[in-house]
C-alpha cells in the first residue's frame, strides 16, 4: 500500500479534516512534552510546526491542501487579537499607574527592535533590503509585511523573520527573563508583545491577566509606532 | 447563548475593524483595530465585561500558541529566502531580538508598578 496517496484516495472532504486533527494533535502532544520536559526548546508551537511540516512532507501534501484545513484555526487568530482587550480593561487601574514607565519601555523597544536589526545586518555586510526586511521583524506579520513594502524591504522575507522573531520569543522569554531577575508580568508581558509580537506573547499571556494585558497593548502601539517612525527613519539610515 | 453572544461581540468588533481599515486606508491589521474599538468601548462606558465574554476569551488566549500553527508551518516552505544571507540574517534577527526584550523588560520592571497579589492567571 502507498500510504502517501492514502489522503487523495479517501473522499475529498478528509484532506481539511485531516488537517485539524492533525494540527490539534501535534500542538496537543507539544503541550504533553513541555511538561514532561523542563526545557524551554519544548515548545508545543515549535514541536507541532515540525510534526505538520515532516507530516505533509511524507504524505507528499501541499501547503495549499494542509491549508484548506487549517485556514479553520488561523482564521480563530482574528477575534483571539480582539479578545485581547478583556485583560486590558481588567488591568486599567494597573495601566494608569504604570502609564509613562510603560510609554518609555514601548518607545525604547519600538526604536531598539527596528534600529539594531538594520544596523547588524548592515555591520555584517548584509544588502540594505535584506537589512530593510530585517527593520520590521518585531511586528504583527500584517504590519511587518505592510511596512517592509513601504520602506524597501522584501515583504515575504519580512514575514518570515516575523514569524521566526515570535518563535524566538516565546521559547528565549521565560530562561532571558530569569537571567535579568525579572518575575514583573506586566514587564514580561510588554517585552514578548514588543520584541515577539503575538506569537512571541503567545507564552506568557496564559500565565498571567498582566502580561495577557500588556501583550496587547505592546503588539498593539508597537505595530502602529513602527508604521509611523519606519517611513521617518529609514530614509536617516539608508545613508549609512 | 452567552457563548454564541461573546463569540458575535468579538466577530463583531473585528468586522468594524476590518470595514474601519478598508474607509481610512491605516495600515493596521483589522483585528487589532478591533481590540482597541472593544477596549475602549468599557473603558468609555465604565462597565465590567460579562463573565461569559472573559470566559470566551480566555478559552481562546489560553490556546494562542496552536493558532500560530498553520503560519508557522507555511513559514517552513519559505525558510530558503534566508539562504542568501543566513549569517547577517541570524545574528541580527537573534542579536536585536535580544536587546528589544531586555530593554523593554528592564524599564518596565525598573519604573512600572508591581503587580497586586489579588491578579492572577487566566
Amino acid at each position: 500500500m502507498n500510504w502517501s496517496t492514502l489522503p487523495h484516495t479517501l473522499s475529498p472532504g478528509i484532506v481539511p479534516l485531516f488537517a485539524i486533527v492533525l494540527t490539534l494533535g501535534a500542538y496537543l502532544f507539544g503541550v504533553e512534552v513541555q511538561k514532561r520536559l523542563p526545557n524551554p526548546l519544548a515548545n508545543p508551537v515549535v514541536i507541532a510546526i515540525v510534526i505538520v511540516g515532516v507530516t505533509l512532507h511524507f504524505l507528499h501534501l501541499s501547503y495549499q491542501d494542509y491549508f484548506t484545513g487549517a485556514q479553520f484555526i488561523y482564521f480563530l487568530l482574528g477575534p483571539a487579537t480582539v479578545a485581547l482587550a478583556i485583560p486590558m480593561v481588567r488591568a486599567l487601574e494597573h495601566m494608569r499607574r504604570g502609564f509613562w514607565p510603560m510609554i518609555s519601555a514601548l518607545l525604547a523597544g519600538s526604536l531598539i527592535g527596528l534600529l539594531s536589526g538594520y544596523a547588524i545586518v548592515r555591520l555584517l555586510g548584509g544588502s540594505q533590503a535584506v537589512a530593510l526586511s530585517m527593520a520590521p521583524k518585531s511586528l504583527t506579520t500584517p504590519i511587518a509585511i505592510a511596512v517592509s513594502a513601504s520602506i524597501g524591504g522584501i515583504p515575504s522575507l519580512s514575514a518570515v523573520l516575523a514569524i521566526l522573531g515570535g518563535i524566538l520569543v516565546a521559547v528565549s522569554i521565560d530562561p532571558v527573563l530569569r537571567w535579568l531577575k525579572i518575575d514583573e508580568p506586566s514587564a514580561k508581558g510588554l517585552a514578548a508583545g514588543t520584541a515577539g509580537s503575538g506569537l512571541g506573547a503567545s507564552r506568557v499571556i496564559p500565565q498571567h491577566t498582566l502580561s495577557a494585558a500588556f501583550a496587547g497593548v505592546a503588539i498593539g502601539a508597537n505595530g502602529i509606532l513602527t508604521a509611523v517612525l519606519a517611513p521617518i527613519l529609514v530614509p536617516l539610515l539608508k545613508h549609512w | 447563548m452567552s457563548m454564541i453572544k461573546s463569540i458575535f461581540i468579538l466577530l463583531l468588533c473585528q468586522l468594524a475593524g476590518e470595514a474601519l481599515r478598508a474607509v481610512s486606508h491605516i495600515q493596521v491589521p483589522g483585528p487589532v483595530i478591533g481590540m482597541v474599538l472593544l477596549a475602549a468601548f468599557y473603558i468609555l462606558r465604565r462597565r465590567e465585561p460579562s463573565p461569559a465574554l472573559q470566559r470566551a476569551s480566555d478559552g481562546l488566549l489560553s490556546w494562542l500558541g496552536l493558532l500560530f500553527v498553520p503560519a508557522g508551518v507555511g513559514i517552513v516552505a519559505n525558510l530558503a529566502l534566508l539562504r542568501s544571507a543566513w549569517l547577517p540574517i541570524s545574528v541580527a534577527l537573534i542579536g536585536s531580538t535580544f536587546l528589544t526584550l531586555v530593554a523593554t523588560a528592564w524599564i518596565m520592571h525598573r519604573f512600572g508598578p508591581r503587580a497586586s497579589m489579588q491578579d492572577e492567571g487566566l
